[in-house]
């Protein structure tokens, strides 16, 4: 590891994660993107929930917060508005953004608090031994579906949207160098940025849909992911079973915190 | 019929048995096991359970109550912070008065988040109204779940059961355990038909209303009642189970007691542990004696007073930590429960096995010196200690 990414780890290295995890992948995109933005260790909180992914946490030198299934979002948003100077990220997974803690994802968006939230979607409930998750595709097959999904999964991305997140995207392990520079352009937006990474779970996910081993997995990820301007101008048929990546939607909005200082400001007449 | 089987795969196989009407089921370490393989039989078609995947554990649990008060037979899988999260439906299934069984797989409570043993998600529900009942090993734990309707479904009781066996050390082990025919264990179980149900159109329900100040108490003393009468239902449905099975079960599990005059109490899987240090001081001439405790709630109070009444020296072992002076939820009973004995033993309370930190039989023997000691010096010295743990660094 180069030693201007090394400052952002703690010293607790090897991680965890499973041979072939695309979770490695975006905790080191995520290091090059801080050490781009040349943001300091002490400047940052970063906080996640349960789940593979959340493990990033015990591994990266910042202020962390490691918390309950699903609730990373409701502690961030704590964080936030006692320390609005600091800068917040987020790392979920699937299972802990889009199921148990769906609720607070959708209140995090409305609110459009200034804070970057990297979903990582390896499409399976990874830690547990993969079970299908909101964002397993129809047909698909996990532990829980061994005759494949039947239920139809959400867009995060769009869920995002629709709830008022004000900067929204899409990446994937395989260009790591479209990742680093979404979540700096997230990192950079004022207000809820939500940055999707289509990842990989060789082991409880790509075994089960013969998706064999890390490197085919990676490469599935690589064919079907398609850059938003060429999906803009490929038909519904053509885009089946694929995914759009880059920025999806960005847009101005009031920002939660400044909105509270303001009232705050207002009612204490501005003392 | 014999064979190999986990904790886990054996709770699993019994409910597959019993084939029950709905499963709530949602992944948590180290439950997770019991609705993955009950998946596998659903979808092989080995049973008609509906399998209802949802998004948390609160949800699970939310799905049981539904289908219990619909009147349809409901089963449920869960540890450590799912049951956490269910907490506040547990108290909904139990004062609605919902049969349903579900089993927990022991396992540290966060935070520091740990998925290893111990005692904390369970106690920390002992007061939420449902019956509770622990295994030692990887039968048990089949032999509890299989009674569990019998008791928690009989017009006297109309309580929800919990039925607990250890995370890993239970849960994930493999033993060769018996199993019974399949018809035998429908037929011991029986069909499940409430009297009244939500979906019963000769007489419409309302499930889980308002209870205003006025009848509230009412309906908590019945479920108080209940949760007596549940005591005499448990040793009945033993009784029917051992003609079954060869299997005797009882509140509790006396090991040595006949003239023990030192004793250790403790819950679950510990107790195999406890029972090889027992056997070696036997050996060494020492008096010593277990009780393993099977039945929490209802809480055997008279029957473990009556069982220790004889002892000099008792030694209460909780997996599960207080914080409190007055010790661990089985000590705090414990000693409550001999207090109206004439002549009383000494009590202390050792709080162990906290997230997964191993009971070796050398800890057992050095407990049991520490009880000769007092028993004879008459001095208990401190009553409410750890251990196992390394010291703090100064």
């Amino acid at each position: 590891m180069k030693a201007c990414y090394e400052k952002y780890f703690r010293d607790n290295l090897p991680h965890i994660f499973c041979p072939g995890c695309g979770n490695g992948i975006v905790m080191g995109a995520w290091a090059r993107a801080m050490d781009e933005m040349g943001l300091e260790n002490n400047d940052c909180v970063a906080i996640s929930g349960i789940g593979c992914s959340s493990r990033i946490t015990t591994y990266i030198d910042l202020y962390t917060l490691h918390t309950a299934h699903g609730r990373a979002l409701p502690f961030a948003i704590g964080v936030k508005m006692c320390k609005p100077d600091m800068h917040v990220f987020v790392f979920s997974g699937d299972g802990d953004c889009a199921a148990i803690g769906g609720n607070h994802f959708i209140h995090a968006c409305r609110r459009n608090i200034d804070m970057t939230l990297i979903v990582i979607n390896n499409s399976i409930y990874g830690m547990t031994g993969g079970q299908y998750s909101p964002l397993t595709p129809t047909g698909h097959f996990a532990t829980t579906a061994p005759y494949g999904n039947i239920d139809p999964a959400f867009d995060i991305c769009k869920i995002a949207e629709a709830s008022g997140a004000t900067f929204v995207a899409r990446g994937d392990i395989y260009n790591i160098r479209q990742m680093i520079d979404l979540i700096k352009e997230g990192h950079n937006h004022k207000g809820f940025s939500v940055i999707e990474v289509v990842s990989s779970c060789p082991i409880s996910y790509g075994r089960r849909n013969k998706i064999n081993g890390a490197p085919a997995l990676l490469r599935y990820i690589k064919d079907h992911s398609v850059p938003v301007a060429n999906a803009a101008k490929m038909s519904a048929e053509e885009m089946k079973g694929k995914w759009p990546v880059g920025v999806l939607y960005k847009t101005e909005a009031k920002e939660y915190v400044e909105a509270y200082q303001e009232l705050v400001a207002r009612l204490q007449g501005g003392s | 019929m014999s064979n190999c089987f986990s904790g886990n795969e054996a709770v699993a196989y019994a409910m597959k048995q019993i084939n029950p009407d709905v499963m709530g089921a949602f992944p948590i370490t180290p439950s997770t096991e019991i609705p993955e393989y009950f998946a596998q039989y659903v979808a092989n078609g080995e049973v008609n359970t509906e399998y209802v995947t949802v998004e948390s554990e609160h949800s699970s649990m939310s799905v049981c109550i539904a289908a219990e008060a619909a009147g349809a037979r409901s089963v449920c899988a869960t540890s450590s912070c799912g049951l956490a999260l269910m907490y506040e439906m547990l108290y909904v299934a139990a004062s609605c008065r919902l049969p349903i069984t579900l089993a927990c797989v022991t396992r540290a409570l966060s935070g520091p988040i740990n998925i290893n043993n111990d005692h904390s998600d369970s106690m920390g529900a002992r007061d939420t109204g449902w019956i509770q009942i622990y295994a030692e090993n990887n039968q048990e734990a089949y032999d509890n779940f299989i009674m569990a309707m019998p008791i928690g479904e009989t017009a006297s009781v109309r309580l929800p059961v919990m039925t607990c066996m250890d995370g890993f050390i239970t849960s994930h082990a493999v033993e060769n355990i018996e199993f019974l025919d399949t018809e035998v264990v429908r037929k011991f179980v029986g069909e499940y038909n409430p009297e009244n149900y939500l979906l019963k159109k000769e007489n419409p329900l309302a499930v889980g209303p308002y209870d205003i100040s006025a009848y509230y108490m009412e309906h908590k003393v019945l479920e108080a009642e209940a949760m007596k009468a549940a005591k005499a239902r448990i040793l009945e449905v033993a009784d029917e189970f051992a003609k079954i099975s060869g299997r005797h079960y009882g509140l509790f599990e006396e090991y040595r007691m006949e003239d023990a005059e030192l004793a250790m109490v403790l819950i679950g899987s510990s107790a195999g542990t406890a029972k090889a240090a027992v056997d070696q001081l036997r050996e060494q001439g020492v008096k010593a004696g277990l009780i393993k405790v099977r039945v929490f709630r209802p809480f055997p109070g008279e029957e473990l007073a009556q069982a220790l009444s004889k002892t000099k020296a008792v030694a209460v072992m909780d997996k599960s930590e207080g914080f409190s002076a007055n010790g661990g939820p089985l000590f705090a009973e414990t000693r409550s429960a001999l207090y109206d004995l004439k002549q009383r033993p000494h009590l202390i309370d050792i709080v162990f096995g906290l997230g997964g930190r191993d009971l070796k039989t050398e800890d057992v023997e050095n407990i049991f010196a520490r009880l000769a000691d007092i028993a004879a010096t008459g001095e208990t010295g401190p009553v409410y200690t750890h251990l196992g743990q390394r010291q703090r660094r100064k």
